[in-house]
């Protein structure tokens, strides 16, 4: 056993892997927080697509990946954000109307230039062992500016999460904690596709945050054990995957539903308590 | 005078909500909007708030700005499956204050803390918000107002379903407030039995102002004597 991991992590390339999958995971989970409780989680999700969609045109014109699909997938994000506040498109009917819009351009895109090639493919499935050099420094450092923001914008998100309305009456400026919120989500969903891909990334960011409100009942504990959660459930994933050869993406999201499961189960045996 | 507010309308697309309201707010003021349900009391609220746009008329506030306003909101579903403590939830009301600073300070802890035994609450601090009872958590969000401002607080129904005897400690709370404290007091109510003797002032409204001015001129009008009469009988 012991023997088995000192040969895994004796490989750069799964060196890399697990270090930029931990970190994706972590910021995945933060921002997770505030879009389940948001109720936009759908965003998540939609989001994705559209960097499917966006990376796959980029790809097709030959362009760099991610500096066509930031731009997209942030600008998408506004524009759900702007729907969804002043209610003209109801929000979830927008999103899915967008995502699969953006997915069937994509697809298309990609099939009339080269043919599905393994990239795309990468890209919606996630290709965890192809990230290379580069790509860890890109990831690296764009988490690490996700999760500063995050930590120094604590208090302003939950205070957006939690009451927008009084937020706002009080002063705060709202939309641009808002517009933090989901330029902070399309980073993260873009730099984590190439991990997870497309069809997971939405699950990494929607299950730590589920599963830890099956138990904890204050904000800050829901969020520290959402970050905690995901990476345990990412290196878990990815070993089960390395020990009985398992896609990467779809091994983490198992063991996300089965720490879900868990939970859920222990949150209903302890019924809650009123503590926090 | 502190805020002035002369012929605002409001509509949602085409619906009007409000229409051509015109009033004022005076330091130390108890003013109570009353009114049946959907009359537009929220509506008038939230667009003194900045929460909704105007479509015509004109707010002006005088010496004070959004960061000296405390909000109790009319409770929203949202809130209600929200895993926040009651501590967590009452010191939001002081981010207002903290400016671009991230973090709270030892002093914005402290001032949250007195503010919940102000509202006698103290050994909620650590409970799960969504937990309490109704007249609890209004008491929460009470004390998250109290901790965005000292001068001038609007409450949106802060006592909508809760018991009588709850509602009586509600009022006598708001009360001390104003009148110990001298904060000002922006109250949306339809219950102009509990609140006629409390309120210094009743702007009553049906989309359209009806009545704005002292309570005892209010108690004297055919409307304050049906709204008086009318609801004592349930
Ligand atoms: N978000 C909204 N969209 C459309 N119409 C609304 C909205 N909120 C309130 N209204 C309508 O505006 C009117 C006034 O509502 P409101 O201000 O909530 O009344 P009150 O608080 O006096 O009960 C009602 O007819 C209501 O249906
Ligand atoms: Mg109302």
């Amino acid at each position: 056993m012991i023997e088995f991991f000192v040969t895994l992590f004796s490989y750069e390339f799964i060196v890399r892997a697990v270090v930029v999958g931990a970190l994706i995971s972590l910021c995945s989970s933060l921002l997770g927080v505030s879009l389940v409780l948001k109720r936009y989680s759908m965003i998540g999700d939609g989001l994705s697509h559209v960097g499917f969609g966006s990376l796959s045109v980029a790809m097709a014109a030959g362009l760099a990946p991610l500096q066509v699909s930031i731009p997209v997938v942030v600008f998408t994000a506004f524009m759900l954000l702007r729907l969804s506040e002043s209610g003209k498109l109801k929000g979830d009917a927008a999103i899915a109307m967008i995502s699969s819009s953006a997915l069937a351009f994509g697809v298309v895109v990609t099939s009339l230039s080269s043919g599905m090639n393994t990239d795309v493919f990468g890209y919606m499935f996630g290709s965890i062992l192809a990230v290379t050099r580069d790509d860890v420094t890109v990831c690296v450092s764009l988490s690490v500016i996700v999760l500063l923001l995050y930590i120094l914008f604590y208090n302003k998100i939950f205070a957006v999460t939690f009451d927008e309305s009084f937020a706002k009456a009080t002063g705060t400026r709202v939309d641009i904690y808002n517009m933090l919120i989901a330029l902070l989500t399309s980073v993260t969903i873009v730099v984590g596709m190439q991990i997870m891909g497309a069809m997971l990334i939405s699950s990494l960011i929607i299950f730590p945050a589920l599963t830890s409100m099956r138990i904890f009942r204050s904000f800050r504990k829901v969020v520290i054990c959402a970050a905690i959660l995901s990476v345990v459930c990412f290196f878990t994933g990815i070993l089960l995957s390395f020990a009985f050869s398992m896609p990467a993406g779809a091994s983490i999201v198992l063991v996300n539903l089965g720490a879900f499961l868990i939970f859920a189960v222990i949150g209903r045996l302890f019924s809650p308590d009123s503590r926090a | 005078m502190l805020i002035s507010c002369e012929n605002l309308s409001v509509s949602y697309e085409k619906h009007i909500a409000v229409e051509n309201v015109s009033f004022h707010i005076d330091d130390g003021d108890y003013l109570c909007i009353v009114g049946e349900n959907g009359s537009g009391k929220s509506t008038l609220m939230k667009a003194m708030l900045g929460l909704l746009p105007l479509k015509s008329g004109k707010i002006s506030f005088n010496g004070i700005t959004l960061k000296d306003i405390g909000y109790l909101p009319q409770q929203t579903q949202i809130q209600r499956d929200f895993p926040a403590s009651v501590f967590e939830v009452v010191l939001s009301g002081c981010l207002s204050r903290r400016g671009i600073m991230p973090f709270f300070t030892k002093s914005d802890k402290l001032f949250a803390c007195e503010k919940l035994e102000r509202l006698g609450i103290s050994e909620l601090r650590y409970h799960s918000y969504r937990e309490l009872s109704g007249g609890q958590q209004q008491r929460v969000l009470l004390a998250r107002a109290l901790c965005a401002t000292e001068r001038l607080i609007f409450l949106d129904e802060p006592v909508s379903g809760l018991d009588p005897i709850v509602t009586a400690e509600m009022y006598d709370i708001i009360r001390t407030l104003n009148q110990k404290d001298g904060i000002t007091v922006v109250m949306v109510s339809h219950d102009v039995p509990g609140i006629i003797s409390n309120a210094s002032k009743i702007l009553h409204m049906d989309t359209r102002l009806l009545f704005f001015g002292s309570s005892s001129e209010y108690m004297l009008t055919p409307l304050g004597k049906k709204m008086l009469g009318g609801a004592s009988h349930d």
